[in-house]
């Protein structure tokens, strides 16, 4: 006993068996109570009594519930093309020969410091219609200047948008200058010989080339808008009326104010759910690439 | 000198396509700067300039009186201290937060990659796939077990939630580094008699300041950051920075104050920008490999 003891002492597996005790009691442990509890009907206080999947059918049939995950769905598409998109443009414009270029990249990246809250302020500041961004271009003589998307029902979930572009632009701008500065040389050599104009050879040759890049940016951005709740809070609080609610807040909301631990553990383990259904492809081709 | 130059890639030809590429990235620069103008200047601005409306308007008479009230006098809710306990909050939970939790993920990411064994690759998918577990899926357990053992908003309470959370992020950016680095230097110190936590703290922690730099500005910035966590484990009395600018904004005080408010606003920022232009290569660096690696 002492010998094995002893012989512990220079091995990882008593620190490997500690860390792999905490992941499974707080994250897959958790998991199994969440699911547990979303199975009763349990409010303010936890009732162990199963009922069944009547809490997802609840849910399912809540409007709210409903119009949060449409919302998610509109900010999800829209903030990642958009992220993607204007990212990418940055990262290859970084990559060219441009002058100032650490000053440009210090400017795109600085929101990654800023958390999502004063993020959500400034933006709600910047748009607020009476105040803003309006009353500056119709101070200046265009009278008939409009852009009160903020307070709009049917447009407000799009200023949650230009606010989440602003935010992670820059994130994408790292791991796609990051891949192309990774690129061989020759290629480009070859593209040049070959004549091929520019934006063909980065649609075509350089951006195909990148795709584990571009799948990492895509999982990040992602996640992000699974967990979209910062954001929400700070700048729109889910309105105008339920605008802009999200299953993130949609669970916090129903665990604590509303305490309905049922409805809220349902929801949660629903956005669990979505991201391991959304991140599978990703995780598949990732393992199945380092073994 | 060529080879240097072959490096970069060329400039755009066409001098009108140059003229443009520039319009466009000075265009990018001002989006991005927009709103940290828009709450600069109006934290300098006086309620006069404030009550005539445009938010966008340069400060006729700047000072800094939005910044003292923003400071000492604002209102969250009933009490009326301004930022102060709060930024005094978010020091003490996040310092032994980033701390615990970097050199615990070192620990755990040197284990795990002198851990030889067929099930390595199981924890890594676990613990990869932790990552992107959101937090709504595990609140209330955390909640029920901290109230348990009476932790449940306390100081002690939101600094383990932050450990605990954070775990498999920077134990991963340590594990993907330690890989990198040969096996020799382990044997060596085992062949000389040095127990597994005697390497790690005298040989393999030493030659680890560049990843631990990297991964502790990253904790910095997300814990400081942090907001949901805060509002629900911190309590009452340790609430940071982010929950009580949300509360002096929210307060129907603050609503006729929007100077006092930005004022708070950029105190609560301050932090995390000074840390990032004083390090601007480690934050790029950490953000990199995080997100391609991980």
């Amino acid at each position: 006993m002492s010998t094995w003891l002893k012989r512990q002492g220079f091995k990882p597996d008593i620190t490997v068996a500690a860390f792999f005790a905490v992941v499974a009691i707080f994250f897959y442990g958790s998991i199994l109570w969440t699911f547990y509890m979303s199975l009763t009907r349990s409010t303010l206080i936890p009732k162990y009594e199963i009922v069944g999947f009547d809490q997802y059918f609840d849910l399912f049939t809540n409007q709210r519930w409903l119009v949060s995950c449409l919302n998610m769905v509109i900010f999800g598409v829209f903030y990642m093309v958009g992220t993607l998109a204007f990212g990418t443009l940055l990262a290859v414009l970084a990559d060219r020969r441009i002058k100032a270029e650490s000053f440009f990249r210090t400017i795109f990246l600085y929101p990654l410091a800023v958390s999502l809250i004063i993020t959500g302020l400034s933006w709600r500041w910047l748009l607020d219609p009476t105040t803003g961004l309006q009353a500056l271009i119709r101070g200046i003589g265009w009278e008939t200047f409009t852009f009160d998307w903020l307070t709009r029902p049917d447009r407000a979930i799009y200023t949650l948008v230009i606010a989440g572009i602003w935010h992670s632009a820059g994130l994408v701008m790292v791991i796609v200058l990051a891949g192309l500065r990774g690129i061989d040389n020759d290629l480009w050599k070859a593209i040049r010989m070959e004549g091929i104009p520019l934006w063909r050879a980065y649609c075509q040759v350089i951006f195909p080339g990148m795709r584990p890049v571009i799948a990492s940016c895509v999982v990040l951005l992602m996640s992000e808008v699974i967990r979209g709740y910062d954001l929400i809070i700070a700048m729109t609080k889910g309105g105008p009326g339920i605008s802009t609610e999200m299953p993130a807040k949609f669970a916090v909301d129903f665990y604590f104010a509303r305490v309905n631990l049922g409805l809220a553990s349902a929801a949660s383990i629903m956005m669990l759910a979505l991201s391991l259904i959304m991140l599978m492809p990703y995780f598949y081709s990732e393992f199945r690439r380092r073994s | 000198m060529t080879s240097v130059v072959a490096r970069r890639q060329p400039a755009f030809g066409p001098r009108a396509a140059r003229i443009g590429l520039y319009v466009f990235l000075a265009v990018s620069a001002i989006f991005f700067l927009l709103p940290l103008l828009l709450v600069i200047m109006n934290s300098l601005k006086p309620m006069e300039e404030i009550r005539q409306g445009n938010l966008l308007a340069l400060p006729i008479n700047p000072n800094f009186d939005a910044w003292v009230s923003a400071w000492q006098s604002a209102c969250t809710g009933l009490d009326c201290a301004g930022v102060r306990p709060g930024l005094w909050n978010s020091i003490k939970i996040t310092i032994p937060s980033v701390v615990i939790s970097t050199l615990a993920g070192a620990l755990n990411g040197y284990a795990l990659g002198q851990w030889k064994s067929r099930h390595a690759n199981m924890i890594m998918l676990l613990v990869t796939v932790g990552l992107f577990i959101p937090y709504q899926a595990m609140l209330y357990p955390t909640v029920k077990i901290l109230s348990n053992v009476g932790l449940f908003r306390t100081y002690a309470g939101i600094v383990f939630v932050h450990v605990i959370y954070g775990l498999p992020y920077t134990t991963l950016l340590f594990r993907n580094f330690y890989v990198g680095i040969p096996d020799e230097i382990s044997r060596a110190a085992r062949m000389e008699g040095a127990r597994f936590l005697r390497t790690f703290w005298s040989i393999i922690l030493p030659i680890s300041t560049n990843i631990l730099v990297v991964v502790a500005i990253l904790q910095f910035t997300g814990i400081w950051n942090d907001y949901l966590l805060g509002l629900i484990f911190a309590g009452n009395d340790n609430l940071p920075m982010t929950v009580q600018l949300t509360n002096i904004v929210g307060n129907s005080r603050g609503a006729a104050n929007p100077n006092v408010n930005m004022a708070a606003a950029l105190i609560t920022a301050i932090p995390t920008l000074v840390v990032y232009f004083l390090s601007g290569r480690y934050f790029v660096r950490g953000i990199a490999a995080g997100a391609v690696k991980g």
